[in-house]
């Protein structure tokens, strides 16, 4: 049973034309979601991505991209305040 | 093969109480290694290179799990944080570990070019970046540091269960008195100043009224902040604040159950277990595994004003109780 977050607002975006079926970006997913389909990118499940960036970190031409950050509450909360530093990380 | 310094495997009972420490929320961020690299047991020039955090939590972890393993542990300067809250803040970082690299002279101590990372440091490096400013070619350990042994005895391959994280109860349940502890420390100053405030505004000096909703307001944050981590798969819902919201109606069933009271009280206990529970599930997603920025944003923007007004709801009912 794997988890899914909100539906749809993943800012995962992929560009199968750039990739290099390289395979860079498969190891690093915590979600396991990302695939080659005939040598190029693809995602299994966008509503288990988590916008962790470890992905967009790691491909060399940049097929992959995301708006990379923590889902965490206190953060958006701290960050709204003006406090730099919260809760999560 | 003497300039690094070796560190055992076997955890101290001094290790393990700031262990506990560390866990329960006391000095986690000031708990550190020092950065540089370690030999564990009897490394040479062919034995593995496993990079890590200067987090002392993660050090420990990593050293309990390799006993008996020859290696090479390079510690990163994280500031004593942990390796995914250290990628996401690039502290560990390409830049970070390069530098690492190069002071500890690792290319001439090991014959072999290759460093061990582990996988949730990768939103923080780039293994392209770092082959090119290091010549060392990046291979992502598995997620788990417990699954380090079974990594490296398959020659430094992870089987794809070793790759996905997940948020399994035991996980959640550690998870849970660092979620209770600064719940508590508004919810019990409200408690107190509840109390007082209804013996003052309820003249004739009567305890109950200020009890009976202190007692709501502490009985949210328990069942918020603990049976919120235990229960969140079973929740309703895929929002946090949802999913908090569910388990605010069945806390507050329970509270009114075992606390029955006149419908105006009952009321506003009612709408503030829910606002409590809510809020709190709904900061649990800094400590869950799979939520993302964008859906955290979404649910505060669509949740936070119905948990603002079930708490002035709450606060409102409350007042006329007492004033009536
Ligand atoms: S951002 Fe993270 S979770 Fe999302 S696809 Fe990339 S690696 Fe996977
Ligand atoms: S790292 Fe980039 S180029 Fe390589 S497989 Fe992934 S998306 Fe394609």
């Amino acid at each position: 049973m794997r988890p899914l977050y909100l539906h749809g607002v993943s800012t995962l975006v992929l560009d199968p034309e750039k990739c290099l079926g390289c395979g860079s970006c498969l190891p690093v997913c915590p979600h396991q979601i990302l695939y080659l389909a005939n040598g190029r990118i693809a995602c299994s499940e966008r509503d288990a991505c988590m916008e962790c960036g470890a992905c967009a970190m790691n491909c060399p031409v940049g097929a992959v991209a995301v708006e990379a950050g923590v889902g965490c509450a206190a953060a958006v909360l701290a960050s709204a305040f003006r406090r730099g530093e919260s809760g999560c990380c | 093969m003497g300039r690094a310094p070796r560190v055992g495997s076997e955890l101290s009972l001094g290790d393990r109480l700031h262990g506990c420490k560390v866990r329960w929320g006391w000095g986690r961020y000031d708990y550190t290694v020092v950065p540089g690299l370690y030999a564990l047991g009897r490394p040479d020039a062919g034995s593995p290179v496993l990079v890590t955090a200067n987090y002392k939590l993660s050090f420990d972890a990593l050293r309990r799990e390799l006993k008996g393993h020859n290696l090479w542990l390079l510690s990163l300067d994280t500031n004593g944080i942990n390796v995914w809250c250290a990628a996401g803040k690039r502290t560990f970082g390409s830049e970070t570990l390069a530098r690492a690299v190069r002071s500890s002279e690792l290319a001439k101590l090991v014959k072999h070019r290759t460093l061990i990372l582990p996988q949730l440091g990768a939103p923080g490096v780039s293994a392209h970046l770092v082959k090119r400013l290091t010549g060392f070619t990046v291979v992502w350990g598995p997620l788990r540091s417990a699954d380090l042994p079974a990594f490296l005895a398959a020659g430094g391959r992870a089987r794809p269960a070793m790759r996905r994280v997940e948020f399994p109860l035991r996980q959640r349940a550690a998870l849970a008195p660092m979620e209770l502890m600064p719940a508590l420390k508004y919810a019990l100053p409200l408690a107190a100043l509840m109390v007082a405030g209804s013996w003052l505004l309820a003249a004739g000096g009567r305890w109950g009224p200020g009890l009976f909703m202190a007692g709501a307001l502490l009985w949210a944050a328990v069942s918020g902040a603990v049976a919120g981590p235990l229960l969140l798969p079973w929740l309703p819902g895929r929002a946090f604040s949802a999913k908090g919201l569910g388990l605010g109606m069945l806390a507050a069933a329970i509270y009114l159950a075992v606390w029955p009271a006149p419908p105006l009280p009952a009321w506003a206990a009612f709408f503030l277990i829910l606002a409590v529970c809510s809020f709190l599930v709904m900061n649990f997603t800094g400590s869950s595994t799979y939520t993302s920025l964008s859906g955290v944003r979404k649910e505060m923007r669509r949740y936070m004003p119905w948990q603002a007004l079930g708490a002035a709801l709450a606060l409102g009912l409350w007042f006329w109780a007492l004033a009536g």
